[in-house]
């Protein structure tokens, strides 16, 4: 592929087992420009970080290429690859300050003590920790840890990092903060950042482009805006934020629409992704936030179903209502705390509709 | 401030005293039962042994006569002590000798100077037969009143006569003790003894007014001296007096310059001759021992540490079984092996051989020496070492190796840097525990040290159970307890206590 040539990170059908019989990485490619901040985003088990630790150096490759800046790094022991990594319990050294953390990757690469001195302080002041050298990690709050380590994986410069679950400790507010700061870091410093997670909304703010791993292979490597919006398959559907999904068969396709019948026998309009032929059987997916029930705001000719409310949740910024909808108890639609919006009560009936190409046809 | 009252009235501290108190008495009845045991078993044997490195009464007990009249003799003088002290000592022995306790007197002198033993055991067989009854003779034929038990019981009531004879009296009353305790007969109804008597005709001839007056001065004076050169010749050996009035004083520092090769001198300590020195050549042997089984123990035990933190559960779970296995076999078992193992003819020197390693004229000497001593202890402290550096180890996370290696570090320099440092807590646990459990080894440097590899806590066995020397005994004692908690010290002002770690 010519998009390979310039491709830094490269995996080129990568396999990964452990035990000599279940792949836990199956035929994985993936090519990453220099600068960008890819995500892998999966659930547990998914083979997220064992790829991470096998770009690391930390567990080999079964099968296939890792190739970074071209050159397979396959046999290039850990320390020789340069590659900087943020650890999911930071791996402070505890027994070592916190300058002498930072000093540890200089020292080890032979520099100079007056210039050691010099990076380990510039490392420091851009985390906003310059005041903590002398502090042992142990004195340090978990947020303030894991900027040390993130500068600690900074600071003799890499072009390549690695994060494993970083904020994975961390509150929901110091994670937000801290979201913010390593990105901006890491485009302000132009670096390579590989980010592992299985938090879908940490992966959507901070990335490029998130790969979502399930069951060793990357179900879908997108934008977050695409990955979201335009889920290739259902399970990229389920895991990436929160949806609506309807069985049934496919009725007609004509170009980039499709007509579904649903088991309740409804008849909808939907974007055909991986469905190929009719007399399919799929699983249409509708976010809640796309589904609308003002008739005025519909296409003429669109289809609707009809909807019965089950329960109206107030969540400040939006409401959240719950529906029996073509069969199923758990049809959740998402509308905006607007001054003209109507809160819908239980029991009233409604009719519920969607632009065709926010619903998507895929797999069963 | 106005004081806060709890619901019923009462000052708020005194309920919450109340409540607490109950609940102190509740733990301190949990853990008394083990409080009174370590009393008793642990404390109490410790206090009593550092009594008894210094505690000498037992000559001052025995022979408070003589102590107080060898007061006056000049050691230095080159003369054996004069008629008074061999008074003074026929009396001591004439009464140790009925309790029985010369010949305990005798054996403790003898730690001191070899033969004060017999001398004591034969000069107690013969203080019965002293020509001293001449004087009893003399008395009781110049006035039967003297040969009158009821008489004596009376005159030693009576304040004036008590004033007027006072050795005579405190000689009698020692008498009239002895005769209650020993022999449960009454003084007032046994004719006193000879050495009485000899009391009374000392102070006789002194000039003190007897309570019946009586003329002893036609009595030829037995010396009491002659007496006890007569039964030995020892007895006017300088060494032999020096020796008591040296360990006259109710306490000691005799066993503890012993034990530090010393000798106690009239003018204080002196060094021991050459051929006499064991102690601190032990002392000094058992540290370099148990500092070598030390170290052997880290350099063994380290790398089986790591592998049992670092292997896969069942793996590691069987591994501990093995490093385990030595604690379920009796110490005597284990050390038996290791006899067979070790000897010239044993199992390792057939393959040294077999290999051609070592020529068959040339086995060598593994055992009953310090190799043997320092192999087979290797072995049975081996686990003492592992188990707090596998519990520190299973704690350290790898992922710290890891981040190193990933900092550009390369595999060794992890290890030194990183994994190496937070493993010292471990390796100083383990290290406190078999120093201090090799340096009061017995059984076996006992079986397997021979002469040359023997610790100090064999000598200090011996003493006990053979030479029955126990203040010696508890003086190495206290010194090996005092060496130890010193090396406690400078180990806390070196890598600090703190940094022990037997897990967690």
């Amino acid at each position: 592929m010519v998009e390979e040539k310039s491709a830094f990170v490269a995996f080129e059908r990568v396999q990964k087992s452990y035990d000599g019989e279940n792949l836990v990485v199956k035929d994985l490619n993936l090519s990453m420009p220099k600068g960008e901040f890819l995500t892998m985003l999966g659930p547990s088990g998914s083979g997220k970080t064992t790829c991470l630790m096998m770009l690391a150096g930390f567990e080999t490759a079964t099968h296939g290429d890792i190739l970074l800046d071209g050159v397979s790094i396959n046999n290039i022991p850990p320390h020789k690859r340069g590659i900087g990594m943020v650890f999911q319990n930071y791996a402070l050294f505890p027994h070592m300050t916190v300058a002498e953390n930072l000093s540890f990757p200089l020292e080890v690469r032979k520099i100079g003590k007056s210039e050691r001195e010099e990076k380990v302080k510039r490392a420091l002041d851009m985390v906003q920790m310059g005041d903590f050298a002398g502090r042992r990690p142990a004195q340090l709050s978990g947020g303030q840890q894991q900027r040390i380590a993130l500068s600690r994986a900074l600071v003799f410069e890499p072009e390549l990092v690695l994060m494993d679950e970083p904020l994975g400790a961390l509150d929901k507010q110091l994670r937000e903060t801290l979201q913010f700061e390593i990105t901006n870091l890491a485009h302000e410093l132009g670096i390579t950042t590989v980010y592992v997670t299985h938090d879908q909304t940490e992966a959507l703010t901070m990335s490029d482009r998130v790969a979502v791993f399930d069951d060793g292979r990357i179900q879908q490597l997108a934008a977050p805006d695409e990955l979201y919006e335009k889920p290739q398959n259902s399970f990229v559907a389920q895991f990436i934020g929160e949806n609506n999904t309807l069985d049934g068969v496919v009725q007609e396709i004509k170009g980039d629409t499709c007509i579904v019948k649903l088991d309740s026998g409804d008849i909808i309009d939907a974007v055909p992704v991986n469905v190929t032929k009719v007399g399919e059987r799929t699983r249409v997916s509708i976010r809640p936030e796309r589904v609308e029930f003002n008739r005025e705001r519909l296409h003429d000719d669109a289809h609707t179903l009809k909807a019965e409310v089950l329960e109206f949740i107030y969540m400040g910024d939006i409401f959240r209502t719950r529906l029996r909808v073509a069969g199923t108890d758990e049809f959740v639609i998402k509308t905006r705390n607007a001054p003209d919006q109507a809160r819908l009560k239980p029991g009233q009936m409604i009719e519920i509709g969607w632009m065709p190409e926010d619903c998507r046809a895929l797999d069963a | 401030m106005t004081e806060v009252l709890a619901a019923d009235g009462r000052p708020l501290k005194a309920s919450l005293n109340r409540a607490l108190r109950r609940q102190k008495l509740r733990a301190l009845a949990l853990i008394a039962p083990l409080l009174i045991f370590i009393l008793v078993s642990f404390v109490m044997p410790i206090a009593d042994m550092l009594f008894r490195s210094v505690e000498n009464e037992i000559v001052s007990d025995t022979l408070p006569r003589t102590v107080k009249a060898l007061e006056g003799w000049d050691s230095s003088s080159g003369e054996a002590p004069g008629e008074a002290v061999f008074n003074a000592l026929y009396t001591d022995m004439a009464l140790a000798t009925e309790y029985k306790s010369h010949t305990r007197l005798g054996s403790r002198l003898n730690y001191e100077l070899t033969g004060v033993s017999s001398l004591f055991r034969k000069s107690g067989r013969r203080v019965k037969r002293f020509d001293t009854d001449v004087y009893a003779d003399a008395f009781r034929d110049a006035d039967p009143a003297y040969a009158d038990p009821g008489q004596w019981a009376a005159w030693m009531s009576d304040d004036t006569v008590r004033a007027a004879v006072p050795v005579t009296a405190a000689t009698y009353d020692a008498w009239a003790k002895m005769i209650v305790e020993v022999d449960n007969d009454d003084p007032a109804k046994e004719e006193p003894w000879d050495f009485v008597y000899t009391a009374l005709y000392n102070e006789a001839v002194a000039g003190a007014s007897l309570p019946v007056a009586v003329d002893v001065s036609g009595v030829e004076p037995v010396s009491l001296r002659d007496q006890f050169v007569e039964v030995d010749k020892d007895w006017l050996d300088i060494d032999v007096w020096q020796t008591i009035k040296i360990y006259a004083p109710k306490y000691t520092n005799g066993y503890f310059l012993n034990s530090v090769d010393l000798l106690k001198g009239p003018d204080g300590a002196e060094a021991r001759p050459e051929s006499e020195r064991i102690y601190v050549v032990l002392f000094i042997r058992t540290m370099i021992m148990s500092l070598s089984i030390m170290g052997m123990c880290v350099l063994l035990g380290y790398p089986i540490a790591w592998l049992l933190a670092n292997l896969r559960d069942r793996t590691a779970n069987l591994l501990m079984i093995l490093v385990l296995l030595p604690f379920w076999t009796s110490l005597l078992v284990r050390t038996s092996a290791w006899k067979v193992l070790l000897q010239q003819q044993g199992v390792i020197n057939d393959v040294l051989v077999w290999i051609g390693l070592v020529a068959d004229d040339g086995r060598l000497q593994l055992i009953n020496n310090q190799t043997g001593t320092i192999i087979a202890m290797t072995h049975i402290l081996l686990p003492f070492m592992i188990l707090p550096l596998y519990s520190v180890m299973k704690t350290i996370p790898p992922s710290y190796l890891r981040a190193a290696k990933s900092l550009g570090a390369t595999d060794w320099t992890a290890f030194w840097r990183v994994y190496f440092p937070q493993s010292v807590p471990g390796i100083g646990a383990g290290c406190i525990l078999v120093f201090i459990l090799s340096i009061g080894y017995y059984i076996t440097p006992e079986l397997v040290g021979g002469t040359k590899g023997v610790f100090i806590s064999n000598r200090i066995a011996y003493h006990i159970s053979s030479s029955l020397n126990w203040g010696l005994a508890a003086a190495l004692g206290s010194i090996l307890l005092a060496v130890v908690l010193l090396l406690y010290w400078v180990y806390d002002k070196i890598v600090g206590i703190d940094n022990v770690k037997l897990g967690g």
